[in-house]
């Protein structure tokens, strides 16, 4: 039972951060139509900014992420303007294949500027756990955990509660009425880019440091995001904050339970098993972000 | 005109272990000509159903997987192996077409990485079967053995390199026959308009399934040659490079053409060859990502049907 | 030949876009579907043709219940649509097209394909010949080789009849196959179904132009609200006090 519990609290605590990673894809699939594969790449730049910020310039952790997200939030923003922007209009294939190109560049830039060899981040946190009754969780993790659930808070206070996620609703709702109220279509469709991929970024500067960082990292949080998605409804804001929380359950119980190696397959499982039994998602009766 | 370019091309590549001297430039050349295997099976469902499958590497994998294990474990003929390395995938791409229905774009997309990854998965962990990340070393050549005389063993490269040929020759007739058919219509309508084909009778999950098993033994084919060829099997056929390779060159020569994925294939795999002596692989990948979205901004229907048009304008 | 249509509704949410449909097409007619914009028709044609499911009541063809089949299969049957929305295989010349159209009356499948070359051969040169039957039976003989996308509008829903007519219809459901049309092309399309139903095809249409509908059809059905409100010859659909309540309180034309 305590077990149990242990693997519940894992779960919830890394599903947090699932569910940051999830809420900017599913803001870019479900409201822009865009397929970005790419997605796992501005986790991936994330860890690496922070860790730059971190290990080179020895800056302070909690700045080191502000610094994480806005490089995340500046390359989606250039992303989008260069690439995405000329390309509207195209078929959803092209957009797909562009993403994927990205995906291809990105992940072995990388790899050329920061080489194979897995990093660690160093972290300001004490290593020994907390112990809370037959529960031990690391400092880190509940650090993550916080900062996780205050950015999912504030991503839902943007769009529900500012002018900027009003317009961005509008935007993808109906276009044509938005551009008539004088909203910049191509200034939110910039914006929405640059918060999915700088939601992306903070995700990865948070696990950075509870993992390793290497350049294919992101290959499985672009999967991990998209199962994300598909569990949570196209679109659906709230549906991908609990699909992250399940996806990190799943995931600690099925380590736990059955073995550690299939660990990623549980994602994966999860991916084929929603596609082909309730395509629409788990939660597709909540509220919808467009 | 074109039809002697056709010719002296065929004529060139027949004879090439005749007139290239280095052993390395033949193996490229054997390299090229499973890499067009692998994109005209990748092609048959990008190109033609317009369905993008991101885990090709997988039946790849599967295929060789599967000629290695029957090769190395059960000592079965190479031949009968490469049957296998046909069947395998071919059942498992139409496991996944049934299983696919009527999902298509991103969602079919995200079907075939999953699958791939969970296959992936099972080379590295189940030891029993795979050995793992130690891989199957040993994979027996092909060899010819008629009655009566000594058996002939396809090892060098020479021998292989028209192996090979040969492949790529039946794949490329396979698919051309199936394209210029009533088959490749339903095929190509699918891509087009899927709802006005199933108006006119052309049931959509019956040619996706077909495209996707046909596809996949081909890919599979592709994969059974190169274990005969490394003789060596590991999780590394299972690498998302074979994929990445493999839709850059579909999309970069010419995608719903046949000639595309030929001269895509031959392209990238004699350039990085080229390249090599100055770069890294992950100069190369970095290439290739830079030059997919290139080639979708500016020549969006590959070089194939470019350099058509340009002859024809 | 008989298309019979039993107590469809199709419900969604709060809304029925169509409730207790009944209604039969006799064979060898032209029958026409209007209606006040979101009466239902195109719902209709959906359910007919396999594209969308019931929530409740029956179609059937010749007898056999055809309800909830896969539109492919109904198409097998002989019951060919053609949409709202100008539909073709835009990336195909003119000719491709009607000979994907044509899929239905081929038989090659992946094994001759493969290894029966001979057969093939003879099955590609007699869908031609049937291709440019159809192609020059709308009129689009001297367009055969120009891409889909690149023909004018008339030309194009003229393209859409024929990949329609190339599936070997016994009942052709229309879909407003003269909107956006000049008077000419009107009267052009109006033509051409007189001459498909001269060959023996039931004409099935919806359309909103009452001067076509009533000029060719044998039958007129009148749906408002998902529900059908009239059933009978054109002159009589015309004087029916409720047919025209529906059309003037949505200030629709309902003159003849």
């Amino acid at each position: 039972m305590d077990q149990l519990l242990q693997h519940l609290l894992n779960g919830l605590l890394l599903g947090a951060t699932y569910s940051l990673l999830g809420i900017g894809l599913t803001l870019v699939f479900g409201l822009m139509n865009v397929v970005n594969f790419a997605h796992g790449e501005f986790y991936t730049l994330g860890a690496y900014a922070a860790f730059a910020a971190l290990a080179l310039a020895s800056v302070n952790f909690f700045l080191a992420i502000v610094l994480a997200i806005a490089a995340g939030a500046l390359a989606g923003a250039a992303c989008e303007r260069c690439l995405l922007r000329p390309l509207r209009g195209q078929s959803i294939d092209t957009v797909m294949l562009v993403m994927i190109g990205v995906w291809i560049a990105m992940q072995n830039a990388e790899l050329l500027g920061w080489g194979g060899v897995a990093k660690s981040v160093p972290t300001p946190f004490p290593t020994r756990p907390v112990v809370l009754g037959p529960l031990s969780v690391a400092p880190l993790r509940i650090f993550v955990f916080v900062v996780s659930g205050a950015l999912i808070l504030g991503a839902h206070l943007v769009l529900a509660r500012t002018k900027l996620g009003r317009a961005m609703r509008a935007t993808f709702q109906d276009r044509e009425t938005a551009a008539l109220m004088g909203v910049s279509i191509e200034r939110i469709h910039t914006v929405t880019f640059a918060f999915g991929a700088g939601l992306a970024a903070a995700a990865g500067a948070l696990l950075g440091p509870v993992f390793l960082l290497y350049p294919s990292m992101g290959d499985l949080a672009s999967l991990k995001a998209f199962s994300v998605v598909i569990l949570g409804g196209l679109g659906n804001f709230a549906g991908a904050a609990l699909g992250g929380l399940v996806l990190g359950v799943a995931e600690e119980l099925g380590a736990g339970y059955v073995s550690s190696g299939y660990r990623d397959a549980v994602g994966f499982l999860m991916i084929v098993g929603v596609l082909l039994l309730r395509p629409s998602g788990l939660f597709a009766r909540a509220e919808r972000v467009g | 005109m074109s039809r002697l370019l056709v010719a002296a091309a065929l004529l060139v590549a027949a004879t090439a272990p005749a007139w290239v001297w280095n052993p390395y430039h033949l193996h490229t050349l054997i390299m090229a000509g499973i890499f067009a295997v692998l994109a005209l099976s990748l092609n048959l469902l990008l190109g033609y159903t317009g369905q993008l499958s991101l885990g090709h590497a997988a039946f790849f994998g599967i295929g060789a997987y599967a000629t290695g294990l029957l090769t190395v474990k059960l000592e079965w003929s190479p031949w009968i192996g490469l049957l296998a390395a046909v069947l395998l995938p071919g059942a498992a791409g139409f496991v996944i077409g049934r299983l696919a229905l009527k999902l298509r774009g991103a969602y079919f997309v995200l079907l075939t990485i999953s699958f791939a990854g969970c296959v992936s998965l099972v080379s590295v962990n189940w030891m029993d079967l795979t050995n793992g990340p130690l891989g199957l070393p040993g994979v027996p050549p092909l060899e010819i053995a008629l009655p009566g005389l000594p058996a002939f063993s396809l090892r060098t490269k020479s021998a292989f390199y028209y192996v090979v040929l040969a492949a790529v020759g039946l794949a490329y007739l396979l698919c051309l026959g199936l394209i210029r058919s009533r088959v490749g219509r339903a095929l190509v309508a699918l891509r087009e308009n899927e709802t006005l084909a199933a108006s006119v009778g052309i049931d959509g999950t019956h040619y996706l399934v077909l495209a996707a098993a046909m596809s996949a033994g081909m890919a599979g084919l592709a994969g059974g040659l190169y274990a005969h060829y490394t003789r060596f099997v590991s999780p590394e056929v299972f690498l998302f490079t074979y994929t990445v390779t493999m839709v850059i060159m579909v999309v970069a020569g010419g995608k719903g053409t046949l000639a595309g994925p030929v001269v895509g294939a031959v392209l990238f795999t004699v350039l990085p060859e080229a390249l090599r002596a100055a770069t890294s692989w992950q100069w190369q990948m970095l290439l290739y990502g830079v030059l997919l979205v290139a080639v979708l901004f500016f020549m969006p229907e590959g070089v194939v049907p470019a350099l058509r048009r340009w002859r024809t304008s | 030949m008989t298309l019979e249509a039993r107590d469809l509704s199709v419900r969604f949410g709060g809304v029925a876009a169509l409730s207790g449909v009944s209604f039969a097409v006799a064979p060898g007619t032209v029958t026409s579907l209007i209606g006040p914009n979101g009466a239902g028709k195109t719902t209709a044609f959906n359910v007919i043709t396999g594209f969308q499911q019931p929530t409740q009541g029956t179609v059937s063809h010749d007898g056999q219940a055809i309800t909830g089949w896969r539109p492919h299969r109904i198409a097998a049957r002989g019951l060919v649509r053609t949409f709202q929305k100008t539909s073709l295989f835009p990336g195909l010349t003119v000719r491709e097209n009607v000979l994907t159209g044509l899929h239905l009356r081929g038989r090659v499948g992946v094994a001759a394909a493969l290894l029966a070359r001979a057969r093939v051969r003879d099955e590609e040169r007699r869908l031609g010949e049937e291709a440019d039957g159809v192609i020059d039976f709308v009129g689009l003989g001297a367009r055969r080789r120009e891409a889909a996308n690149g023909l004018s509008y008339g030309d194009q829903r003229l393209l859409e009849l024929a990949v329609a007519l190339a599936a070997g219809p016994r009942i052709l459901l229309l879909d407003e196959p003269a909107s956006g049309m000049t008077t000419s092309e009107k009267a052009s399309v109006a033509a051409l179904i007189a001459r498909i139903r001269a060959q023996g095809v039931t004409v099935f249409l919806v359309e909103h132009d009452m001067r076509l509908v009533m000029g060719i059809s044998d039958r007129v059905l009148v749906l408002n609200y998902g529900r059908l409100i009239a059933d009978g010859d054109p002159a009589s659909v015309q004087r029916d006090p409720e047919v025209i309540r529906a059309y003037l309180g949505s200030g629709a034309h309902a003159h003849a």
